[in-house]
């Protein structure tokens, strides 16, 4: 071939990006120019998450392309483009800005455009669809002079377009054209069920409503007339009616199209002109459309495949629709011939009106086999049904056991993960099998959180994070790896065990844990978590004469050694606020002692450069000054950072730097399983980077937003929205609640990211312990933390004013002199430590002995 | 050789260490119940006077202090450094005499 390969994805949405990575990954991208045109303003983003627009109103949030992918893949990207028209015989694609683009191979991955119903009145103004971000902006901008609002279509997404509406505080309506909700899904007991559930939260349902006509209302913008005679007024209208392939560039270059739209394509993606593929929602396989995302990615990846030649016959042998989601907090899953119509197919129900649960299992003639489910109020059975109906697994001999409560205690009949075939797919967002996970685990991935990161598991709708634990554990039991999880050699239990043991037992020493729980004299790693655990306990000062010598370098001394054996010292600037006075103090302090002078990432100053014996003579000068320590040295909250919010800046909307100073005063100096930080900022521009903190909070016009469990440095996480426009005091309430559960029940330097994502059930889970109360002791975490509150003291100050601690601050207990091997050189006008080479050629030392 | 007396035992926190200085030798002397051991305070790792800071408690039999900048365990009687057998600090005889703390250099 003459040229190299020109390869044009029409269509940038979650499927046209999951063929760009596929190809990427493959390694041969840079044998191809490569282009994607999309009609959206943006690159490719997480549609199925839509609604969780909402959570942030910012479209970066659901932005699903790494940074400098286009650029590091020389991939061109074209965004708000639309190709217009196809020449098949010059190859080449118009688009509407005039533009021509020539192909070798031509991609369609347009996806599908919502129906909207042909009723009279239908294009008046406040009537909207569901499908992108700029949908949503329009509804919101909508709603703020409305106070009602209507889907129409009770099927999945209009119950979630029905969501978003309630959230947004109108009265909302759902009108469903059959006899019950998600018909598609579910069945009539199901069905009645789920509906009850929904109006419970307050949105009304309408079923059996054929809309006739919409014109104007009497009270609100519209009305609705339906053919029973019955009508219904509402500001805001969202057409919900199901979806149709976008196929209109396939009909104008006359491929082949299904009797009722879509791209006809063959088991390798390609339509009826072998130059042109077409995945994702516009393709029409075997007479169907798919309507998932986890279909469309398999297209994807078969479609790159085969453009790139490889002949390990990858195809598309159709997809399982099973789903599992949860609509308005209701967990509802369908699994299969959810309906029953296999022929012979019997069914068991069971209903539990009273917990408001609906299950459903449909088996074949023969009772063997599993061939659908329908389960409404609690879906946990899901993973393990959906393996028995994929596989094929012989059913136990009474498969109604599967679906009944085991209300005696006896184990439930779920099935083993053993039974399980390597190919079954555990994952199939992400085409993740039983083998890929056996594969991860006995490469070393250990937990959920590794096999998560690996094998991309359970990192999209998160409905197979449960099975995925299963076959970990069953793995790393098969591999007979005990998964040690002691502390260390000198403590049998993990670190939220002993802590219970500390608190339970009223145990305050170190010497006393290791008499009754432990062994050996301990060591680096269980003496530190003994003094923080005890710290959070009993919150005595650390450098008591039975803590002083369990604390980790930087809190022995309560500064921060550096690599030559020097300390850093950082007063506390409550949310990055210093005054003129203060901040000449610390300078004049740094001066006067010669110290280095940084501002640090947490809004405060850093002075690097002290030896042992100068920190009390520099404590007590800021004190003096009314500084206090700023717990730089701690497994410890670090800083509250803050934005200035509505005090200055012209977009803040409430006063984030009071907040953010009444945040860091309650929680300053609670020692915790690793270091804490949070942030405030006044509006949802963020700058406080509120999000990247394990506790960020952000200034809504109501309230506040409270997001958890995020962090910087080496593995960077974005906080989880917790709860949304809570005032104040409800902050306050959750942030003690989360941060002593924390305390409690993390390991030894695990980050509150990871122990989230390490806790059965991760953010639902912290929800409802910390939201819901599930277990009982949110008073009790309250007051522990207030607890801890009542009894700060600045540990600075304390030792100053002691004099038997004040010994511990000399360089040699039987010397006044310093160390003589510590100097400096000067760089940039300030100290920094020699280096070795510097030292030998002995030339501009400055010594501090 | 003669023994030096640095200080008192009470001087030194239990389980714990102390840097002294004996002519221009920094040490590390550290205080394991009422026993007394005596390391060079220089970590040859960071290269700075710190291992009087580190933790002191056990690995199995061994008596060790973990150097506070990196974590390395060097053994309180013997002196070797138990992540590296190629390195060892300077072990120096020392004892609690009634209440003070003495070292042979
Ligand atoms: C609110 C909502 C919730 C959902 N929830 C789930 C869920 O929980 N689970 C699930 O599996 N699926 C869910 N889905 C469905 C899922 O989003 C789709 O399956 C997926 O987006 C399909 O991807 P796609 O790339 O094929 O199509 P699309 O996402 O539609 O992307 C196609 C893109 O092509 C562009 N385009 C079309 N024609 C042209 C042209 N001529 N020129 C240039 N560009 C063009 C479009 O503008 C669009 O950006 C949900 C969908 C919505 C709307
Ligand atoms: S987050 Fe908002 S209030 Fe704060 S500085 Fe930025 S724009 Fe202003
Ligand atoms: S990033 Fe590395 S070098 Fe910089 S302060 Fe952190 S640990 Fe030290
Ligand atoms: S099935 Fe959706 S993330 Fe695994």
């Amino acid at each position: 071939m003459s040229h190299i390969q020109r390869l044009l994805v029409v269509g940038n949405g979650p499927v046209g990006h999951q063929f760009l990575e596929s190809i990427v990954e493959s390694g041969c991208a840079t044998d191809y120019q490569i282009t994607v045109i999309g009609e959206e303003p943006r690159p490719a983003y997480d549609r199925v998450h839509l609604t969780a627009w909402f959570e942030t109103r910012q479209a970066g949030a659901l932005n699903m392309v790494a940074d400098g992918f286009y650029a590091t893949n020389n991939i061109d990207v074209r965004c708000g483009e639309k190709v217009v028209a196809i020449d098949r015989d010059a190859k080449t694609a118009t688009t509407d800005s005039g533009r021509r683009y020539d192909y070798d191979q031509l991609v369609l991955a347009t996806g599908s455009y919502p129906f909207v119903p042909p009723v009279p009145g239908h294009e008046r103004e406040n009537c909207f669809v569901y499908r992108t971000i700029e949908d949503l902006e329009a509804i919101t901008a909508a709603a703020k002079n409305a106070s009602v609002g209507a889907v129409v279509g009770g099927g999945l997404l209009g119950l979630e377009a029905a969501k978003a509406i309630k959230d947004l505080g109108l009265k909302t309506h759902v009108i469903e054209f059959a006899p019950r909700l998600m018909a598609v899904q579910v069945d009539d007991g199901g069905g009645a069920l789920l509906r009850r559930k929904i109006e419970d939260l307050g949105v009304e349902v309408h079923t059996q409503k054929n809309t006739q006509n919409i014109g104007d209302g009497e009270h609100c913008v519209h009305k609705l007339s339906f053919a029973d005679g019955a009508e219904l007024e509402t500001d805001i209208l969202v057409f919900s009616a199901g979806i149709r392939p976008q196929d209109a560039l396939a009909r104008q270059c006359e491929l082949e199209i299904g009797e009722r739209g879509g791209i006809a394509i063959n088991n390798y993606c390609q339509t009826s002109d072998p130059a042109i593929y077409a995945i994702g929602e516009c393709a029409l396989w075997n007479q169907r459309i798919f309507g998932l995302i986890a279909p469309g990615n398999e297209m994807a990846r078969v479609a790159a495949a085969h453009i790139l030649g490889n002949r390990d016959d990858k195809q598309f042998t159709g997809a399982d629709m099973s789903t599992k989601l949860k609509l308005m907090g209701v967990d509802v899953a369908s699994i299969g011939d959810a309906h029953g119509n296999t022929p012979g197919a019997k069914s068991y129900t069971f209903i539990d009106e009273q917990a408001e649960i609906y299950k459903k299992i449909v088996v074949s003639e023969s009772g063997k086999h599993l061939l659908g489910a329908v389960l409404v109020g609690d879906a946990d059975d899901y993973g393990n049904l959906l393996q028995f109906a994929l596989n094929g697994i012989a059913l136990p001999e009474h498969p109604e056991a599967m679906i009944l409560p085991n209300i005696d205690g006896s184990a439930s009949v779920g099935l083993g993960v053993d039974a399980l075939p390597d190919s079954a797919q555990i994952c199939s967002c992400n085409n993740v099998s039983k083998g890929d996970i056996c594969a991860a685990v006995q490469g070393g991935a250990l937990t959920v959180g590794d096999v998560k990161s690996c094998t991309k598991a359970a990192s999209t709708c998160g409905g197979c994070t449960a099975l995925v634990g299963q076959v970990v554990n069953a793995e790393l039991t098969k591999l007979g790896v005990e998964v040690n999880t002691d502390l260390c050699e000198h403590f049998p239990y993990t670190r939220q065990e002993l802590f219970h043991l500390v608190r339970v037992g009223g145990i305050k020493s170190f010497d006393e844990l290791l008499e009754k729980h432990g062994s050996g004299k301990g060591c680096a790693i269980c003496k530190p978590t003994a003094a923080s655990i005890f710290a959070s306990c009993w919150n005595e000062y650390i450098l008591e004469s039975q803590h002083a010598g369990l604390q980790d370098t930087n809190d022995r001394f309560l500064a921060n050694m550096q690599n030559n054996g020097t300390f850093s010292v950082v007063p506390r600037m409550a949310g990055g606020e210093v005054t003129p006075d203060g901040l000449i103090t610390v300078g004049s302090i740094a001066k006067k002692y010669k110290l280095y002078t940084k501002i640090t990432g947490g809004q405060r100053v850093d002075l690097f450069g002290a030896t042992l014996d100068q920190l009390p003579a520099i404590w007590k000068e800021l004190i003096d000054a009314g500084f206090e320590s700023g717990h730089a040295y701690g497994k410890s909250l670090r800083t509250v950072k803050s934005c200035v919010g509505s005090s200055w800046c012209r977009y803040g909307v409430q006063d984030s730097v009071g907040q953010a100073i009444d945040l860091e005063n309650r929680y300053k100096g609670l020692r915790s399983p690793h270091k804490i930080k949070m942030a405030v900022s006044g509006c949802t521009r963020e700058c406080a980077e509120a999000q990247s903190k394990d506790v960020g909070v952000i200034a809504t016009e109501k309230g506040w937003n409270l997001y958890v469990c995020g962090n910087g440095g080496m593995k960077p996480r974005h906080a989880d929205l917790f709860a949304s426009d809570i005032d104040t005091e409800t902050l306050v309430k959750y942030v003690d609640r989360l941060l002593m559960f924390y305390v409690r029940t993390a390991d030894r330097l695990q980050r509150t990211s990871v122990w989230m994502e390490n806790l059965e059930g991760g953010l639902d889970y912290l929800r409802q312990v910390i939201i819901d109360d599930s277990l009982g002791i949110c008073d009790e975490l309250e007051r522990d933390m207030q607890s801890v509150v009542d009894s700060y003291q600045c540990e600075w100050k304390t030792t100053i004013e002691d004099e038997q601690k004040l010994k511990q601050f000399r360089s040699f207990v039987n010397a006044d002199d310093g160390d003589k091997d510590i100097v400096f050189v000067e760089e940039r006008g300030q100290i920094r430590p020699a280096n070795e080479e510097e030292k030998q050629l002995n030339n501009n030392l400055i010594a501090v002995a | 050789m003669s023994w030096t007396t640095v200080c008192t035992l009470d001087d030194i926190l239990p389980n714990a260490g102390a840097a002294a200085l004996v002519g221009d030798t920094q040490l590390a002397v550290f205080r394991v119940d009422d026993r007394i051991f005596a390391l060079d305070n220089h970590c040859p790792f960071s290269r700075a006077n710190v291992l009087a800071r580190g933790i002191v408690g056990s690995v199995g039999e061994t008596l060790v202090v973990a150097s506070p900048l990196y974590k390395q365990h060097f053994s309180l009687e013997a002196g070797h450094c138990l992540e590296d057998d190629s390195i060892s600090v300077r072990r120096f005889p020392a004892r609690n005499e009634n209440g003070l703390v003495q070292v042979q250099l």
